[in-house]
């Protein structure tokens, strides 16, 4: 049925074009075309009137001209012109011209819009799709204005025509694209869903197409095209091949159709009506059962229809994440795609397979098929394919396999693509620090990126392998071992040479001892790198060197004279001067105890994200991070394998330096200076609130260490916003405490980090230091599914009348928060006066639909307001004797409930907060405790005693304070802790 | 929101013998991407995939002769459903024009517009199939 001839149409058009294609230079087409321009001009300018069939001939001659890449200056109202026209050859050329040429010209857009009005009006099908189809192609504001209201009218109208139905539905879908404030939803919504039911399948699949797009911003308003969808589904999956005539494609019954409406089932959680549930499933079934039919035939187009179907309906079943029969199925089938000839197959098995990998109840199955993927890694041809592969075996990895992929990846980056080196460079970073069973191997891995790959090893890798050999004095020997021996290599990567520097300028003391790595032999291996480096790193090794004076007191002449060479004073490089100037004075007046202050070891990093998986995110841009990253964090991993939270030995060390934060003992005046950095969180916060002691203020040294430290990506400071008063809602709003409650705040009585709450969807993790009466906290969200979370409002609510006792400011977090993402929570806290009840955390979000709340007690007990105060014996006892009254006394005889542990005992008193007095009770094995609870309007003193008896299991706690309420509320808070 | 960005038919000299744009690209960035699109694909072979990313977004794509059929959609879309998207506006251009050729393209090229927009409206398939498409054609072929 050839409906064209060639040379069929405009003789006039058909010679110019075969001119133009004859043409042998560009010069000369450019020579022909302005003589054609000019030719045109004339009969656009010339007296006699134009018919229409010249008029077209010539709009159409100038729009090709145009096409060729040439400017075009006039014929647009001679296009305008063919609008009016009512012969359909020349009316689609003017409207052709219009859509391809644009033209905001005011005075035109009027009388286009105006021709367009009339042919919308005309009845006529073909005049109104014409137009219709202008609409859609330019898409402006000006035409939104103008047709927006106009053309749901046209869509449900009972007697518009089918071809023109599915252009106004597409019509509309663009302008709602373009301004969806001109397209106000309004009773055509409910009749445009039932468009679903339509007899037209393309009537059908045009209205699949808008539902789809307008439900996504409304979805209540539409949810009623769920079950319209499903039973649509159902009667083209369950047709026949040949049933649908004219909609079937190479015996595969309406694809495009089923492609879309699968997709527009993606918009909404499953089905709650349990009918449409299980029809729904059924269809389902259905695609996975025609999947192991034997093909209807051999053609290609056929078996794409078909799984174009089929991987839709796999993205459905894994979007609704909560069919495990169907999940595992899914997984076979594309296990078997794996090892199909054609590519394209392979490809798409491995991309679906990645999001299966997601699933709790697929995971395991797609792990079976690593063999396989890690040979796609090594042998497909087309490197999408293997970065395909490279993504399947990040998502696949647990503890379970990682040494195995991680192995492979690294592998594969001797002989990667260089387009694709950075990004498996993250993916492994990412998975050795995950999944590290023992730190010494993850110090290995990040090694030997740096070796195979240095150049793509982003600051990002590096920074967090010396915030993890920092954190950790397990592998801080093994790291100094290991880097010093990577540094023998005759040539080293530069981030080699940063990361050795700064690990051995902190650790190189604990390899000191053997007379091959002995202190002068590190400092020449490093400074024989020196002169070979950038600027930045000679900086870093710059600071390394100070340390080593520090650490071998040995190594100071020999670094002195570095320093005092005048390549070094008298660098061109400001940074590279000053560091040397200063070192070099720092090194010749300081007496060894203040350079043994100024250069103390690092304090610990604070816990937080790791700044590589953002950055993975961002390189793989939006959405496709959320796929990429492993939501289900695997609870048992997460206290070795950084995650949010600190690992339990940093919580509840007895030390008070080893605190995260560093603030919960108070340092007595002669101490050192808190760790920079850190000793200052609060005090900028509460700029009006108590002075905090000296020691705390940023100084000079502070400004000094604090450029030996990596920089911190991610500052938590950085994500402050404007306070937010807290949210107060009516008693009416409170949920009740979830039953775990009182346990779960229990636990954070005499310790201020670690996880608050967990399940299947969520984690709150817990950050707080407190000083005086005021105090932070941070906590922080996690979504531990694939599906992000909407609405997401967390409030704190105090009960009774603790608002006038302890105020909380929070600032407002983001409503959304993507799957396998963590967001933070600010809250600032005031203690007002002594209070018992402690403020509730309400969480509220939406899960896939699905309304979700919850609510904890907020961990902030009286006892964080605690200073510990230090006096003798005598001072001890006076006070003791003082506070005799009965009221003032609080006393409790408890079973113990745990191992009686006089150093976990300690630990735990001075979690509690309070300082504790040694040499006061004449049992050495009783404790005996003070200090004061700061609130903003009063204080209140408090001493306590602790009688372990081993025979019996039992404890006697007794506290006395100054207020009734406050010694029965801490006895009661602390003989919980036993 | 997922739908086609572009449409493009280029030949392998990296001539375009059709662009249909679905969002507002000014003319240069029409240009660049007319030319990295004819970049990235003419370098694949036959045991490549019809897919390829290319910037925030991807390519699917089929070869027919000496032409290339390029459609730009968003990543998460359905691969094989445009793969046949083309397959089919192709087999409707092939019965148009009677074994349609390089060159019925050139000449006939408001027509082909003609043809797009019967199959693909708004960056959505508009009509799957053949039979309706030609029908309407023929139709509209034999208005004057």
């Amino acid at each position: 049925m050839p409906a064209v001839s060639k040379g069929d149409g405009m003789r006039g058009l058909a010679v110019f074009i075969s001119d133009i294609r004859n043409c042998k230079s560009k010069e000369a087409e450019i020579k022909r075309i302005n003589k054609e321009l000019a030719n045109i001009r004339s009969k656009f300018k010339g007296d006699k009137a134009l018919d229409g069939y010249s008029k077209k001939k010539y709009v159409c001659k100038l729009l090709f001209i145009f096409l060729l890449g040439h400017d075009i200056d006039f014929g647009h109202m001679e296009a305008v012109n063919l609008l009016s026209s009512n012969k359909y050859t020349e009316k689609q050329i003017g409207y052709l011209f219009i859509s391809v040429l644009v033209n905001s010209n005011s005075e035109l857009i009027r009388l286009i819009n105006n021709a367009i009005k009339n042919d919308l009006a005309s009845r006529n099908p073909t005049f109104m799709c014409l137009a219709l189809h202008c609409i859609a192609n330019v898409g402006s504001r000006e035409m939104g204005e103008a047709f927006a209201a106009d053309i749901p009218r046209i869509l449900v109208a009972g007697d518009s025509m089918d071809s023109v139905k599915q252009s106004a539905a597409l019509c509309l879908l663009r302008l709602y694209k373009a301004s969806p404030d001109l397209v106000p939803m309004g009773e055509w919504t409910a009749r445009v869903v039932h468009l679903l039911n339509d007899q037209h399948m393309g009537v059908v699949t045009a209205a699949v197409s808008l539902i789809t797009c307008l439900c996504k911003k409304n979805p209540d308003d539409f949810k009623t095209c769920v079950s319209l969808a499903v039973s649509r589904l159902s009667r083209i999956v369950s047709s026949a091949s040949t049933d649908l005539q004219d909609y079937t494609y190479y015996f595969v019954p309406a694809p495009w159709l089923s492609v879309k409406l699968l997709r527009l089932l993606q918009c909404y959680p499953p089905p709650e009506d349990a009918a449409v549930k299980g029809r729904l499933v059924e269809c389902l079934e259905t695609v996975l059962n025609k999947a192991q039919e034997p093909p209807k035939s051999k053609k290609v187009q056929h078996s794409n229809a078909k799984n174009a179907i089929l991987f839709e309906t796999i993205s459905l079943i894994i979007h609704y994440d909560s069919e495990p029969n169907l999940l595992v199925r899914a997984c076979n089938q594309l296990g078997q795609f794996l090892q199909h000839r054609e590519t394209n197959l392979r490809y798409l098995a491995l991309e679906s397979m990645c999001t299966l990998a997601s699933s709790e109840f697929s995971h395991e199955a797609v792990k079976t098929h690593i063999d396989t993927v890690i040979n796609a890694l090594k042998t497909e041809r087309d490197v999408s394919v293997r970065q395909r592969a490279a993504d399947l075996l990040y998502a696949m990895c647990d503890r379970s396999n990682a040494k195995q992929i991680v192995s492979e990846m690294l592998r594969y980056l001797e002989t990667a693509d260089y387009a694709i080196r950075e990004e498996i460079v993250l993916k492994v970073a990412i998975l050795a620090e995950k999944y590290a069973v023992d730190y010494s191997w993850y110090v290995d891995t990040i090694l030997n990126l740096i070796r195979i790959a240095g150049d793509y090893v982003s600051e990002e890798v590096w920074y967090r392998v010396l915030q993890i050999v920092t954190n950790r004095d397990d592998v801080q020997g093994y790291a100094a071992k290991t880097v010093f021996e990577a540094l023998q290599a005759p040539a080293c990567h530069e981030n080699m040479v940063k990361v050795g520097g700064y690990i051995l300028g902190e650790f190189g003391n604990l390899i000191a001892g053997d007379p091959r790595s002995s202190p002068p032999v590190q400092f020449s291996l490093l400074h024989s790198k020196f002169h070979l480096c950038s600027v930045a790193t000679r900086a870093l090794l710059l600071s390394t060197y100070i340390k080593f004076i520090n650490l071998f007191p040995e190594t100071k002449a020999t670094i002195q004279g570095v320093l005092r060479a005048g390549s070094q004073l008298r660098n061109a490089d400001v940074e590279l001067q000053q560091r040397a100037v200063e070192y070099l004075t720092l090194s010749s007046v300081a007496s060894t105890d203040v350079l043994a202050t100024v250069l103390e070891e690092m304090p610990p990093f604070p816990e937080r994200e790791s700044s590589i998986l953002a950055k993975l995110k961002r390189k793989k841009g939006p959405g496709a991070g959320s796929a990429l990253d492993d939501g289900r964090r695997d609870p048992s991993s997460s206290d070795i394998n950084g995650g949010m939270e600190p690992t339990p030995s940093t919580v509840s060390t007895p030390s008070p330096s080893a605190d995260l934060l560093g603030l919960r003992a108070a340092p007595p005046p002669a101490a050192p200076p808190a760790p920079a950095g850190a000793g200052n969180l609060l005090v900028d916060v509460f700029s009006d609130g108590p002075a905090a002691p000296a020691s705390l203020g940023p100084t000079a040294e502070e400004a000094f260490l604090s450029e030996l430290e990596p920089p911190a990506p991610e500052s938590p400071m950085a994500l402050l916003a404007d306070p937010a008063p807290a949210a107060d809602p009516g008693p009416e709003d409170v949920g009740t405490p979830i039953p775990e409650a009182d346990e779960l705040l229990n636990k954070f009585v005499c310790k201020n980090n670690g996880v608050l709450f967990e399940n299947q969807l969520l984690q709150i993790g817990v950050k707080s230091e407190f000083r005086q009466n005021l105090g932070r906290m941070y906590l922080f969200y996690g979504n531990k599914t694939s599906v992000q979370f909407q609405s997401f409002s967390p409030s704190v609510v105090h009960p009774g009348d603790l608002q006038t006792q302890l105020a909380v400011q929070t600032k407002r977090v983001a409503a959304q928060v993507d799957g396998g993402a963590q967001v933070q929570q600010v809250l600032n806290i005031e203690c007002l006066r002594d209070f018992v009840t402690p403020p509730l955390l309400s969480v509220r979000f939406r899960y896939g639909g699905a309304p979700q709340s919850l609510t904890l007690k907020l961990p902030v007990t009286i006892n964080k307001f605690f200073q510990p105060t230090e006096m003798a014996a005598q001072d001890f006892f006076q006070r003791w004797k003082q506070l005799s009254l009965p009221q003032q006394e609080a006393q409790k005889i408890f079973k113990a409930n745990h191992p009686m542990d006089a150093e976990v005992t300690k630990a735990k008193l001075l979690g509690f907060g309070s300082a504790l007095l040694d040499n006061v009770d004449p049992n050495p094995e009783n404790f005996v405790g003070a200090g004061i609870i700061q609130t903003k309007a009063l204080q209140v003193g408090c001493l306590l005693r602790l009688e372990p008896n081993a025979q019996a299991q039992m404890y006697r706690l007794t506290l006395r304070t100054s207020k009734e309420p406050v010694s029965r509320h801490l006895c009661e808070l602390l003989a919980q802790q036993f | 929101m997922v739908w086609i960005r572009f449409i493009l038919i280029q030949n392998r000299a990296g001539k375009t013998r059709l662009a249909k744009w679905y969002m507002q690209f000014d003319d240069d960035e029409k240009q660049k991407l007319i030319e990295e699109v004819h970049a990235v694909v003419t370098v694949r072979d036959a045991k490549h995939t019809n897919f390829v990313e290319f910037r925030n977004f991807k390519i699917i794509y089929r070869r027919y002769a000496g032409l290339y059929f390029c459609i730009c959609v968003d990543v998460n879309d359905n691969n094989l459903a445009y793969l046949e998207a083309i397959h089919n506006f192709v087999e409707v251009l092939n019965e148009y024009f009677h074994n349609v050729c390089e060159l019925d393209l050139v000449f006939n090229f408001y027509k082909v517009y003609t043809v797009v927009d019967e199959m693909f409206l708004a960056g959505e398939i508009r009509e799957t199939s053949q039979t309706k498409v030609l029908k309407q054609l023929l139709m509209l072929q034999s208005l004057e």
